[in-house]
């Protein structure tokens, strides 16, 4: 099947890899931001060396990140994971800061009571702080997926599959068909993300639904 | 690797002539310059109309993830294939980045403002009123200024994405100091595309201080401290 | 119940995130998209990556390459659009293709700076001699792709120009265009400057396929531009392709550069039919076909032709 001169069934591929190298950075992104704005959170003497140095790895430009990694990792020029250290990099630089601002936002009476229950620092971490600070870094996260997408599609300017192919291909052949489907795609795939994200926050703080209802 | 990223910008060489360092330095700056500019013009009206009136937040808020999702490459090759055979001169070459640039720096000033004017103390508009202002008044006396430390912090997001993806649209001939990165990767010159992005780390957080500076100087100090957490 | 849903929901998140992961269902790591031929299964060990350089035509190639060895039982997947020479020699190299189709002038000048010769068999032999023991060339086809430096009908009027060596009294005026990697290249500003004494007041680097070379130099932003021989848009805008008399840019025919270890006959044979049926003719006319509909169809249409 074929639109505006494109192969839908190449441009499926393309959009699973680009699932694959926008969303496995989100999710390793979120695991190491969480002890990341723990830290600059609880460690007050720690708050602007964590806060700056993960907001000054938004400044490097995407195209060189790609470029310089592979001497940095010692990896394949064309191996993928050069994209997916890069954009895990991103992820951290944005969710870093919001982690920090959902724990902060747990109020400090609900904290004293889980101690108040008798839990420690690391159940009350999991069990009380964290499920409060969902709506919060779920808006982060929102964030960081939808300009994650964006921002794999770069690396089609040093060959590695993605929808971001579809522009290149597209551009040097001066055929404007395969550059809109690949911004339609990219769009879509963002939406469906973000879609992902919204519907497990919901049911990740059920007493949200409760007190609308 | 850092010792010859050093020697390459530590060359003077490098930094002189039409091409050199400082050179593509200024047009980077002159670039993102007009490109926040029209973001500002699109954005703000906007931002302050919605957040003043409250109308139309929800296609708003809606949009401004939409912008977010579009993929700014995908949107530099469509305005260059659409605008390249009709225009002229350098313009030919410029205007289409522009127009994306521009495009990417509209989210994050319009999420600024907007936000900026609801969080407004209910209590100030209610005060303001009450003195008789018009809703004109209303809004450059009493919102705006208190608005702006998120209209700031917006525009200096909308600044730093300008300047990280100008460098991408060396890609179709714009100059600035993406042509080293660009450059430098057809070449094969590590050296010079790693101090590429250096410098346009660098540049971002300089335009970043002056924008945090202008922002202590700008703003009213009796805001400062109940924005402060 | 709270604890449940919340359990449920983490479930949940880490089977959507696996799942995304894994995509079309094969290893999302190994370079398998955009293949027609081949499962998606490609797991590094015996398929074979084909690569391709940042401009449509190579793309083409690569796709005639990739639809001649499906057909001849090899398991096949694609890498393409990567980037100039510099980029996926290094990708070749390093392993991430096996094979991507070349042109024998530039990949010999490649190899070898000091290389000399310009026509043909001359080339292609001092080719096979640059090449180390792990990279091998098949046949070559009779296609030749050249490198061309172009210039408007108006300018070449103005100027009476006919050849590359014409522009040596106009060049310190005039703004030459061409990929970025053309700065550092012999084929490229290096060797005009050399071989023909050309001192351009600017070169302005530009993209790698033609696109905005044809619109810089319709726009008179550059004077001249560096289009390949076989692209449509030298007819279709009416512009003059420079001679080249002292052969800068040596014979290109196009030929398979392929890592050694992956040669077997069956490839060897299926390229090598391939080369056989390739002309500088069907080539420029598929490049035409190229502009409005899928480089695979194409290629499949003329491998099917064979």
């Amino acid at each position: 099947m074929t639109a505006l001169g494109t192969d839908l069934g190449e441009v499926a591929g393309f959009a699973a890899q680009h699932a694959y190298l926008a969303g496995v950075p989100l999710l390793l992104g979120l695991l190491i931001s969480l002890p990341l704005g723990w830290v600059a959170l609880r460690r007050r003497w720690l708050t602007p060396p964590v806060i700056v140095g993960t907001g000054l790895l938004y400044t490097i430009p995407s195209l060189a990140l790609f470029v310089l990694l592979p001497g940095i990792l010692g990896t394949q020029i064309l191996d993928p994971i050069n994209v997916v250290v890069a954009m895990t990099l991103y992820t951290i630089a944005l969710l870093t800061r919001t982690v920090a601002d959902g724990l902060g936002s747990v109020p400090d009476h609900v904290r004293q009571a889980a101690t108040a229950m008798g839990y420690g620092p690391l159940r009350r971490f999991w069990a009380v702080e964290l499920p409060m600070a969902v709506p919060v870094i779920s808006a982060g996260l929102r964030v960081a997926a939808v300009s994650n997408v964006s921002m794999v599609s770069v690396a089609a300017l040093i060959g590695v599959s993605q929808l971001g192919l579809l522009f290149t291909d597209g551009f040097s052949r001066s055929a404007m068909g395969p550059i809109v489907v690949g911004v339609l795609a990219c769009v879509l795939l963002a939406l469906l993300f973000d879609l992902l994200i919204l519907t497990l926050t919901r049911l990740l703080t059920p007493w949200l639904r409760a007190a609308r209802t | 690797m850092i010792a010859t990223i050093w020697a390459w910008l530590s060359d003077p060489t490098n930094w002189s002539g039409s091409g050199g360092i400082l050179a593509q330095a200024l047009e980077h700056l002159r670039l993102s310059g007009i490109a926040l500019l029209a973001a500002a013009l699109v954005a703000v009206p906007i931002g302050l109309y919605v957040g003043h009136t409250g109308r139309g937040r929800v296609v708003l808020v809606n949009a401004v993830s939409a912008f977010r999702a579009i993929p700014s490459l995908g949107v530099l090759f469509i305005a260059a294939l659409l605008l390249l055979p009709r225009l002229r001169g350098d313009l030919a070459f410029e205007l289409p980045s522009l127009i994306v640039l521009a495009t990417l720096g509209i989210p994050p000033i319009l999420s600024g403002v907007y936000a900026g004017i609801g969080q407004v103390d209910p209590a100030a508009r209610d005060a303001a009123r009450g003195m008789g202002m018009t809703s004109w008044q209303q809004l450059w006396q009493v919102e705006v200024p208190c608005a702006l430390p998120l209209i700031f912090s917006g525009l200096r997001s909308s600044m730093m994405q300008i300047i990280a993806t100008a460098t991408i649209a060396a890609v179709v001939g714009l100059g600035g100091l993406g042509r080293f990165l660009i450059d430098g990767q057809a070449n094969r010159a590590y050296d010079e595309m790693a101090g590429g992005a250096l410098l346009v780390a660098a540049l971002a957080l300089l335009i970043d201080l002056v924008g945090a500076l202008l922002q202590r100087f700008v703003v009213s100090p009796g805001l400062t401290p109940a924005t402060r957490r | 119940m709270i604890r449940r849903h919340r359990t449920t929901a983490l479930v949940a998140l880490a089977a959507a995130l696996t799942l995304s992961a894994c995509g079309g269902g094969g290893d999302p790591l190994a370079e398998d998209e955009g293949s027609q031929e081949g499962d998606s299964t490609g797991d590094g060990g015996q398929s074979l990556v084909i690569g391709s350089a940042n401009f449509p035509e190579n793309v083409l190639l690569a796709e005639i390459y990739a639809a001649a060895l499906g057909d001849a039982g090899v398991e096949v997947s694609t890498n393409l659009n990567i980037g100039n020479r510099e980029a996926y020699m290094a990708g070749l190299e390093d392993g991430s293709i096996d094979l991507i189709p070349e042109y024998t002038g530039n990949l010999t000048l490649y190899l070898n700076e000091a290389a000399e010769a310009t026509e043909s068999d001359a080339v292609y032999a001092e080719l096979q001699e640059a090449l180390p023991d792990n990279l091998t060339v098949l046949e070559m086809a009779e296609a030749e792709d050249k490198d061309s430096v172009v210039v408007t009908a108006e300018t070449a009027e103005e100027f009476d120009l006919a050849s590359i060596a014409d522009l040596a009294p106009h060049a310190p005026n005039m703004v030459l265009g061409g990929p970025p990697e053309w700065r550092d290249r012999f084929t490229g500003v290096p060797g005009l400057q050399e071989v023909y004494g050309l001192e351009f007041s600017e070169f302005k680097p530009l993209d790698a396929g033609s696109t905005l070379t044809v619109q810089a130099l319709l726009n008179g932003q550059i004077d001249a531009g560096n289009i390949f021989s076989t692209d449509p848009a030298i007819v279709e805008n009416d512009f003059v392709a420079l001679e080249d008399p002292e052969s800068l840019f040596a014979a290109q025919n196009v030929v398979p550069l392929i890592a050694t270890d992956a040669v077997t006959p069956e490839v060897e044979e299926a390229l090598n039919t391939v080369s056989a049926g390739l002309t500088t003719e069907n080539l420029t006319e598929m490049m035409v076909q190229v502009q409005d509909s899928d480089p695979a169809d194409v290629a499949r249409e003329f491998v099917d032709a064979l």
